[in-house]
Parts: C-alpha cells; structure tokens; sequence
C-alpha cells in the first residue's frame, strides 16, 4: 500500500471546516424531521380517515424514491416549477427533513401506540384535553421508549447528508473530493473525511446514550 | 347528583348493558356488584364518559352528559376516577402526578398544587413518597397515590373501578381503609367491587348487576342476609 498523508496534512483544516455546513444540514433537518415527524404521527393515528391517507401518503413518497432524487429534484427542479432558485443550504433542510420526518413519524406512531392505553383514560379522566394529554402524557412516555430508534435515525441523516455533496454544498465529503482533485490523491482525504464522520457518529451515540439514562431516571 | 335513565351500551351486535336506570345522591356509597361480563365496569365507566353510552342519558347536576353539547371535560373535573390498574403516570414523580392536573386543567399556581398535593399524600399516608417514581411503589401504595390524585381535582363524586382487584391480598386492607376513611368524610362514590366484606360495611346500597341489567337494587344488610333475586343469590352463594 502507498499511503501518502504527508501531501494532504495542510489540507486537513480545510476538511475540517466542512463540519460546521454538516451540521448545520443535521441539525436544523432532524429539527423538521422531528416536529413534522410528531404532527405526521398524530395524523396516522387520528380518527379521521382523510388524515391518515394523506399521512401514509406522503410517508410513501418519501420512503418510496431515493433521498438523491428528492434533492436534486427540489434543488434543481425549483426554478423550473416554482420559479425561484432556492439556495443549496435550504435545498438541503427541505429534502433530509422532510424524508427524515417519513421515517421518524413511523417510529413515533409505533411509540405512541405502545403506551398503555390506560394513561389516556387516566388523563381524560382528570378533565385533561386530549391536546395536553398527547404532549404531556403520551408523548414524553412514547418518546421514552423510541429514543435508540430516533438515535438511529440521526445517525443515518448525519452520514446520508453527504449526499449534499452533489448539489455543491461544501460539507466534509465534498471537501475531501477536492481536496482528492487538487493533490490528486484521493485516497487519503476520503480516509480523513471517514474518521472525522466516525468520530462525529461516536461523540453523538455517547449523547445518545447519556440521554437515555436520563430519561430512564424514572425506571 | 346522579341520574341514568335506560342507559344502553352496545359494541356492535354484542349488548353489554340492557338499560339501567338508577340514581345517586350526594354523599351515598354505592357498591356496584356483579358477575364478570355483569357490565359492571361499563356502566361506571359510562358516568365518565370514557364509554360512549349507545343509548339513555346521564344527569350529573342537572346536566346531561350524554348531551353532544355537553363540555365533558369540564365534567369530569368534578368526576373523579380510580383504576384497577393504577394508571398513575409513570414519568412524573408521585407528587407531579398529584399536581399534574389541577395545574393544568385548574390553571392553581405551582405552590398551591404541590401545597395541596403534599397534604394529600401525609392523608393517604405517603408523604415521604413525594420526590419517587411510581415504579418504585408497592401496589398498594400506587393505589393510594392514585386516590389522592383524584382527590387533587376536587372532584363531587369519585368512580373506583375493581380498585383493590390487581393488588396482593395483604395491600387490600391500607387501600381500603383509605376509601372509608373518604366515605366517613361525606365522598360520593360509585364502586365497582368484589370486596363483599367491604361492601356490605362501608356502603350504603348495592347495585346488584347482571347480564347488563340491574337486577337488585337494596341496603347492603339487606342484600347480603336475604337477596330477592334468584341470580344474587346464586351469585352470593359462590362468592360468600
């Protein structure tokens, strides 16, 4: 093997500084992910038909075309459609959000359901509304119970965000393919792109993990 | 402060009550006895609403809560509930469980909730239970809190559903001394019951349920030494 990291070391930092923009994309998507997620599953679950079809369908869009095709169709496609060029950092919200809120309000419909149904009668029982009771009852109990599979689901979007490489967002991936240009050695900054995504996935299932036992205090 | 009137309940084609009609004043303990698949637990439910009744209407004050118009929560802030299987809410600690609702629904300050809820707990006797997890309560002590966060509503009228049914035999007695305790106190409460010691001294009628019918309506020394009906008396027979 011909491993040559002395060439990319002064091109590290430059990788390095991609992780703010992988954040960003992460963090402000698994936001939308979450909260559409929670209004998605509340939808799933609710009495009125019309609701749950239009839930299950737009959960069958997003899980049933690849995450690249819905970004570079809103990225690409919105001048075309809507007339307005949109900006790749945004792009990059609408698309990981909104299929991240797919799956997340899969997994939160099936936290929801698995709360005993007791809780709600103990609730209403009390005068309280049926608002009140999902966010201060059912929900904190649900969410409880899923957090591994919401851990999991954020670990995935962190690595899937990578994809924005493609519409030209300068994140870690897209920085290490540069990087790969100029010296023309590629190898070595995807391997340094590779780690610092490893070592980001550690430090949050450590986050992940705390949270957990904080959320288990009650047990 | 009760009235039913011909209350049917159906799922589907199966007919769980038959039209009951009976009534409760302020302050009375009504024992609600029956065999398993009686209705017993339907009809108390129904009170509450938790049951949509198919049929009949319920006065709670003069106002009908079968009535679409009806704000059923509002009602069942004066309408407490006591479940067999606790239901206390297992994320909040026993004394947020205690001022969960009245902070909520009743809009009390935080001080006065927990003022309120601490007194209630030194009355069923768990006041140095306030900072625990329900999970690290006995059955009989989840039951106690469960009463005392009923009690926090202020409720006119409490409905046990089988409240000793799920505990060990040797927490029944301190959960129970804790219902007379609030029947002595003056509480309207509507008892859904296979505790017939219980029942034939701390209430002041039994409803004898079956087959969704109310079958026997009488003073519990009534009831239990000379019962009218054939069923009740098959049904004592058994259970005695």
């Amino acid at each position: 093997m011909n491993l040559d990291f002395e060439r990319i070391i002064p091109s590290i930092p430059y990788i390095l500084e991609g992780i703010p923009t992988t954040l960003q994309v992460v963090v402000v998507a698994a936001i939308i992910g979450f909260v559409l997620g929670i209004v998605l599953s509340i939808l799933k679950i609710s009495k009125i038909k019309p609701l749950n079809w239009l839930a299950d369908f737009y959960t069958s869009i997003f899980r049933g075309t690849p995450l690249v095709l819905q970004l570079m169709l809103i990225y690409f496609g919105s001048p075309q459609m809507l007339g307005i060029q949109i900006e790749a950092y945004e792009a990059a919200f609408l698309a990981f959000g909104l299929n991240s809120a797919a799956y997340i309000s899969e997994i939160i419909r099936g936290g929801i359901l698995a709360v005993d149904k007791g809780q709600r009668e103990a609730a209403l029982a009390l005068g309280v509304s049926e608002s009140s009771m999902m966010l201060n009852i059912i929900l904190p109990q649900a969410i409880k119970n899923i957090l591994p599979a919401l851990m999991n689901e954020l670990i995935s979007l962190t690595k899937e965000s990578a994809v924005v490489t493609i519409i030209g967002l300068a994140d870690i991936m897209r920085r290490a393919y540069i990087v790969g240009g100029q010296t023309f050695k590629f190898f070595e900054p995807i391997l340094v792109a590779g780690l610092i995504y490893y070592v980001m996935i550690m430090i949050l299932t450590l986050f992940g993990k705390l949270l957990e036992r904080r959320m288990r205090r009650s047990d | 402060m009760i009235k039913i009137e011909d209350l049917h309940k159906s799922y589907g084609k199966l007919e769980v009550l038959k039209g009951i009609s009976t009534e409760v004043k302020q302050g009375e303990v009504v024992a609600i006895i029956g065999p398993s698949g009686s209705g017993k637990s339907t009809f108390l439910r129904c009170i509450n609403m938790l049951e949509k009744p198919t049929g009949g209407h319920i006065w709670f004050k003069d106002q009908d809560i079968t009535d679409k118009k009806t704000n059923i929560m509002k009602v069942r802030e004066n309408v407490g509930m006591v479940f067999q299987h606790f239901y206390l809410f297992p994320h909040k600690t026993v004394l947020q469980n205690l001022t969960y609702a009245p902070m909520k629904v009743k809009k009390m300050s935080k001080e006065a909730a927990e003022k309120q809820g601490r007194e209630l707990l030194q009355k069923v006797g768990l006041g140095d239970k306030e900072a625990v997890y329900p999970n690290r309560l006995s059955g009989g002590q989840k039951q106690r809190v469960a009463i005392a966060r009923a009690l926090a509503m202020n409720p006119e009228v409490i409905l046990f559903d089988e409240p000793t049914s799920a505990l060990d035999p040797e927490m029944v007695k301190e959960v129970l001394a804790v219902m007379k305790s609030l029947a002595d106190s003056g509480m309207t409460m509507l008892i859904v019951t296979h505790e017939m010691g219980f029942a034939r001294e701390v209430a002041d009628r039994v409803l004898f349920l079956d087959g969704g019918l109310l079958v026997e309506d009488s003073a519990p020394a009534e009831f239990f030494s000379q019962p009218k009906s054939k069923r009740a008396q098959e049904f004592l027979e058994k259970v005695l």
